[in-house]
């Protein structure tokens, strides 16, 4: 925000002087994020594990926020710094929406984010990285979108779907073999939740749905008519339901061979 | 040598003050009522653009009549100072009372320095509440006092015929659409006590609803709704008349 760094700069996360470190510091880290885009809107989701090491911090983060009516963003990385970065970034859009009476376009909230990431690149260098998937919907243009990012703040728009954090490579590769360009709004809930099962199948750090204590992913959908998070019973049910499959095909959904 | 004229601070303070309120007069009025759900901000404004309401934060709106760079950038600042306090404490800790203070702080501020001319501008800050009692509203005239007002407030030409009108006619729990009829037959009286029509086109209109699900109450009402609610409340007056005419005359 360029009034807060002109006024208050030690405000602003980037603006910190970092004390020096031996070796990599121990924080909670989130882990992943899937989201997918269907026709007439997007679908955002997260598991709710954080980790530090080898050690479970906590069983029900929430890494999916939303980030004005019409975007949401989720957060893989160091779990303190990236709430803190959704936080300034929903001041920001919110503020400009305010101040200039109209939203920033779903690009300019893109670049926006990729700017604060960069911001961060110190803290990255020294383990503390945070790496969001930004989905929105593009009032403009009627289409669900989902932006990526590295690191360094580069930015990417991904077509149909997209995964970020230590479970991405399993959980992409399940969207890769179950995506498909006619999904419906249901479908595409459901498939966020099977690439996150599959996430926490294979990778340790990303929790998988907890029965046991009713912990669900977090599932948003952002359309036309703006964001809306997925009630735990929704979620439960989607849950539910792949579980009683998995029951018989452990591996979930089989796709045809060639 | 040339000696300064000798003005008395008392002079100097009635000129600045009647300057202000000059500014003012010429801009047209508005007026901010509470309703059952939450508080409405009807005003008449030709432009689509350049608002005369707007949104704070969560609960809390703005309301101002006067020079439009003035104020705008009182609301600018007011905007700043919500976002900023929420950002450092919670959404809960920005409340329309330490806003108004800071309106109150500036306006006086700028009343009495007199490197400046005084701001001609007049504001209501309101915050919803989550039930009627709790409601607040307050105005700042151009000098920097905070006058805490319940149940209606104009402010702008004519806010003191208008304020009288409403006084005598609101009632607490109206509905939205009652509160816009009552608000829109307040403005549409001159001085003169004539009486002219506004279209729902120069009509600015926006609310503070607290039973919106949302976390943020403000919002306009534009187009269809508001015709919609003009309507509404032509229709409820056409059977309600003459308990509306006894009640007057009381």
């Amino acid at each position: 925000m360029d009034f807060l760094s002109d006024h208050q700069p030690e405000m602003l996360p980037g603006n910190r002087q970092l004390p020096p470190t031996q070796g990599v510091v121990e924080a909670p880290h989130g882990t992943t994020i899937v989201a997918v885009t269907f026709p007439g809107g997007v679908v955002l989701a997260g598991d709710r594990r954080a980790t530090m090491g080898n050690v479970i911090a906590q069983r029900d983060i929430e890494k999916v926020f939303p980030a004005d009516e019409y975007s949401a963003v989720g957060i893989a990385g160091t779990a303190g710094l990236a709430v803190e970065m959704v936080r300034l970034f929903q001041l920001e859009l919110e503020h400009f929406e305010k101040v200039e009476g109209a939203q920033l376009s779903l690009e300019g909230k893109a670049n926006r984010l990729s700017t604060m990431i960069r911001s961060n690149l110190g803290m990255a260098m020294q383990g503390l990285a945070v790496v969001p998937l930004f989905a929105g919907f593009d009032v403009d243009r009627g289409v669900g979108r989902i932006f990526s990012y590295d690191v360094t703040g580069g930015r990417s728009q991904e077509l149909g779907y997209a995964a970020t954090g230590s479970g991405s490579v399993f959980a992409r590769s399940a969207m890769k073999k179950l995506f498909h360009d006619g999904l419906t709004e249901s479908e595409a809930t459901t498939l966020v939740v099977q690439a996150l099962y599959d996430a926490a199948d294979d990778d340790s750090a990303t929790g998988g749905p907890d029965v046991a204590r009713r912990i669900y992913p977090i599932v948003t959908v952002i359309t036309e008519d703006g964001f809306r998070r997925l009630t735990d019973d929704e979620s439960s049910e989607i849950a539910a339901s792949i579980l009683e499959r998995r029951l018989q095909q452990p591996d979930g959904p089989r796709a045809a061979l060639l | 040598m040339s000696t300064p004229f000798y003005v008395s601070p008392q002079q100097a303070m009635a000129d600045r003050a009647e300057y202000a309120r000059k500014g003012i007069a010429r801009g047209r009025s508005l007026v901010v009522l509470q309703f059952a759900d939450g508080i409405v901000f009807v005003g008449e404004n030709p432009s689509r653009a350049l608002h005369k309401f707007s949104e704070i934060y969560d609960r809390i709106g703005f309301a101002a009549a006067g020079k439009y760079n003035e104020y705008e950038n009182l609301r600018i600042g007011g905007v700043r100072y919500a976002d900023m306090r929420g950002y450092t404490y919670d959404r809960a800790d920005v409340t329309a009372r330490g806003l108004a203070n800071v309106y109150a702080q500036t306006l006086g501020t700028i009343f009495s320095s007199a490197a400046e001319k005084p701001y001609e501008v007049e504001l209501v800050v309101a915050e919803v509440g989550d039930t009627s009692d709790g409601d607040q509203i307050y105005r700042l005239p151009h000098d920097g006092s905070i006058v805490d007002e319940h149940g209606s407030v104009a402010v702008g030409g004519n806010a003191e015929t208008i304020s009288s009108y409403l006084d005598q006619r609101h009632r607490d729990g109206m509905t939205l659409a009652e509160a816009l009829k009552l608000a829109v037959q307040s403005l549409s009286r001159d001085t003169n006590g004539s009486e002219r029509e506004i279209p729902a086109e120069r009509l600015e209109v926006a609310v503070l609803d607290r039973t919106r699900p949302q976390a943020r109450k403000f919002k306009r009402i534009v187009g269809g709704e508001l015709s919609r609610l003009l309507g509404e409340s032509a229709d409820a007056s056409s059977e309600s008349d003459d308990d509306g005419e006894d009640d007057a005359e009381k």
